[in-house]
């Protein structure tokens, strides 16, 4: 394709007037409003699905969601998650949920923030919070370990009762074996 | 004897520091403006209103790992950010800063060397500028660097002619080579931008190139050589291009000040001719130093506005226009001081 | 001996090293840097003799601009073919006639009378009369004659590198 030059006039082939009015539009920002973000003190507003850290969640009850399925330690692409399943320790009223994660740590470092680990949980435990700014000054310190992620996540208020019984024996009637926390054997698991 | 010379050591000491103390904050003053330029705010952080920011940099510089790779001509690669930084502060000897400082019957001159071929000192220590650039790109030893290196020395040669040219007429008017003399001469009529305005323009556009400023970076295009000649450098060295390029920068912008602007000279009494008194001859350096950093800030405003040159851009405005504009105003103000001269 | 004399030997013997290393060097950059180095001391010399026109323009001229034309192209050779090249014995004679010849000269040039020169103004205002003077006073028709013959060669050049005569 052939590009159709303008003619340019002797003064526009000078440049100089060109560059005159550029400057003129340089300068003339010098003293105009800025829109810098004083950072540190000065936090952006995140809109509300902002993805930023993985973080655990509890319910309205303060109760761990997790019940250690550990799907998202399998489908998280860098491999960050990293669970230790365990069996809840109180199975007083809430035993029809059996299991949490003794230890659930993620790796921040190699987190990519892509989000899979909370779509795929079906108990809606893991959430990518608002916290974007992960630092440290140590390779240790940034794999936040189940407390750091509880307390990252906070509280969830939403919906879902799992714990609740629906038609089942009264409150503090034990179902099934009572655990103490320990790893059943398999035999009596298989039950 | 032993006086004289220490005297002349604390005149060389004073201008080296106040001109690595200016260089300083010209990056300050870069960092601010295209901040400003931009609608940011720009570096606030180190001191009130980011004011030590230089003194943070510099730590900076030093305490970085210097690294040096392993494919380099060792000796050249070190040796060329010196031979950068070292002609800008060796230029500065003869570029009067203040007339005369009266101080308890001793009368200091505003120049560390009053040389009789001042200007032709200032532009043979400054063509030597480009060996540290050329060294830089052939010593690292890649292609980004070495393209860099062989841009800079073409352009530099190409425009020390224009710059050499250029102020030829500057010269001829003011009868001297010295530029105490060219001060003195501007203070006693006027300022000689105003009857060579060419020859400012020229030297004007000449001096950007020769300072590898945009328009005229191509020596360090970013987008084209990734760093140019100071690809390869790191720590203090690559902190000595940079040092180099703004003083430089200052050199220019003083010569431009002493050659077109009047010097230290502002045009009314009692600034107008060389100092008696001590006040005089201070405030008459803080009107040199005033006046340099407006030519700073318009390096800087340049900087931020225009877009680079294509090369062929740049060479064919150097020899093709420069020069031909350049010799002609030469003839041009041969005939007319010759016509006034009768 | 006093600083005068002192800079001048240093000046010299530090010329003459440079001048050694040009020669010496297998590097061409390196040679050439050491020329530049060598041109930067025969100003120093020309500074002692107070002609501080000539030693700017040494500076400026050869140091300034003609050798960062010469690294120009040595940067564009092939720089390690030229390291290995052989020993040239032709180089080799040639370059002994040339010392050998500059050394009867020297020889018939030393064996002179010494005249020293007379040594006037010490401050740094001299210079630039004593040279320009001459040449267009006395001298205006060579050089213009030498000016006109370096255009002529300019233009022999130009006409030269164009690849296709009309």
């Amino acid at each position: 394709m052939q590009v159709q030059r303008p003619k340019l006039t002797f003064w526009e082939r000078t440049y100089i007037p060109q560059i005159l009015k550029g400057m003129w539009i340089t300068i003339r920002h010098l003293p105009m409003k800025k829109f810098t973000r004083m950072y540190p003190e000065e936090k952006p507003k995140l809109l509300g699905d902002y993805r930023g850290a993985p973080t655990l969640v509890k319910d309205p009850e303060g109760r761990v969601k997790c019940v250690s399925c550990q799907l998202c330690e399998f489908v998280c692409p860098p491999k960050a998650i990293r669970i230790t399943p365990g069996f809840r320790a109180d199975q007083a009223f809430d035993s029809n949920v059996e299991k949490e994660p003794k230890e659930f740590e993620i790796d921040m470092l190699r987190c990519i923030y892509c989000g899979y680990c909370e779509e795929v949980c079906p108990e809606e435990a893991i959430f990518l919070k608002n916290d974007f700014a992960i630092t440290g000054y140590k390779r240790e310190e940034l794999r936040f370990n189940k407390q750091k992620l509880l307390e990252l996540g906070g509280v969830q208020p939403d919906s879902i009762w799992k714990w609740k019984y629906k038609g089942a024996p009264p409150p503090g009637t034990p179902i099934g074996p009572v655990r103490d926390g320990k790893p059943v054997e398999k035999k009596a698991a298989g039950h | 004897m032993m006086l004289e010379l220490l005297g002349h050591l604390i005149k060389i000491a004073a201008v080296i520091g106040v001109m690595l103390g200016f260089v300083a904050y010209t990056v300050m003053l870069e960092r601010w403006a295209c901040a400003w330029m931009q609608d940011r705010i720009g570096p606030n952080r180190v001191g009130p209103f980011g004011v030590l920011q230089p003194l943070a940099d510099g730590l900076k510089f030093i305490f970085k790992e210097d690294v040096l790779p392993h494919h380099v001509n060792k000796v050249y690669f070190c040796i060329a950010p010196v031979v950068t930084m070292i002609p800008g502060l060796i230029a500065m000897a003869v570029i009067p800063w203040g007339s005369n400082l009266p101080i308890a019957g001793h009368v200091i001159k505003g120049v560390i060397a009053d040389l009789n071929v001042g200007i032709l000192f200032i532009f043979a220590i400054s063509s030597l500028g480009v060996y540290g650039i050329v060294l830089a790109g052939w010593a690292s030893n890649s292609k980004y660097p070495f393209l860099g290196g062989i841009r800079s020395s073409a352009q530099m040669i190409s425009y020390e002619v224009c710059l050499g040219l250029s102020v030829v007429p500057v010269f001829m008017q003011a009868g001297s080579l010295n530029l105490m003399k060219v001060v003195e001469y501007q203070a006693a009529h006027t300022w000689l931008v105003l009857c060579q305005p060419l020859s400012f323009f020229i030297f004007l556009v000449s001096a950007f190139a020769e300072t590898n400023r945009t328009p005229f970076d191509l020596p360090e295009a970013e987008q084209e050589l990734v760093g140019g000649y100071h690809t390869e450098y790191s720590s203090m060295k690559f902190a000595m291009f940079f040092l180099g390029e703004y003083a430089a920068m200052f050199v220019q912008s003083a010569l431009m000040v002493t050659l077109f602007f009047g010097g230290w000279s502002l045009p009314f009494a009692p600034f107008n001719a060389p100092a008696t008194e001590l006040w005089v001859g201070a405030v008459q350096i803080g009107v040199f130093l005033a006046k340099v950093v407006c030519f700073l800030f318009l390096f800087i405003w340049v900087r931020w506005t225009i877009p680079r040159f294509r090369y062929d851009q740049l060479m064919a405005l150097g020899w093709k226009i420069f020069i031909p504009l350049t010799i002609v105003n030469i003839l041009l103000v041969a005939v007319v001081l010759a016509l006034v001269a009768k | 001996m006093n600083v005068h004399d002192t800079l001048f030997w240093f000046f010299s013997i530090a010329m003459l090293l440079c001048g050694v290393f040009v020669i010496a060097n297998r590097n061409p950059v390196a040679s050439a840097m050491a020329l530049v180095l060598m041109f930067l001391f025969m100003a120093g010399l020309f500074v002692l003799l107070e002609a501080f026109f000539i030693a700017a323009i040494q500076v400026l001229v050869y140091a300034g601009a003609v050798m960062v034309l010469f690294l120009f192209v040595i940067m564009l050779l092939d720089i390690k073919a030229s390291e290995r090249r052989r020993f040239a014995f032709l180089g080799v004679f040639g370059g002994i006639v040339v010392a050998g010849a500059f050394v009867w000269e020297m020889r018939i040039i030393l064996s002179q009378p010494v005249i020293p020169l007379q040594s006037g103004n010490t401050d740094l205002s001299a210079g630039l009369e004593n040279v320009v003077k001459p040449l267009f006073q006395h001298y205006m028709l060579p050089f213009e004659v030498t000016a006109l013959l370096l255009l002529v060669a300019m233009v022999g050049v130009v006409l030269l590198s164009k690849k296709d005569l009309k």
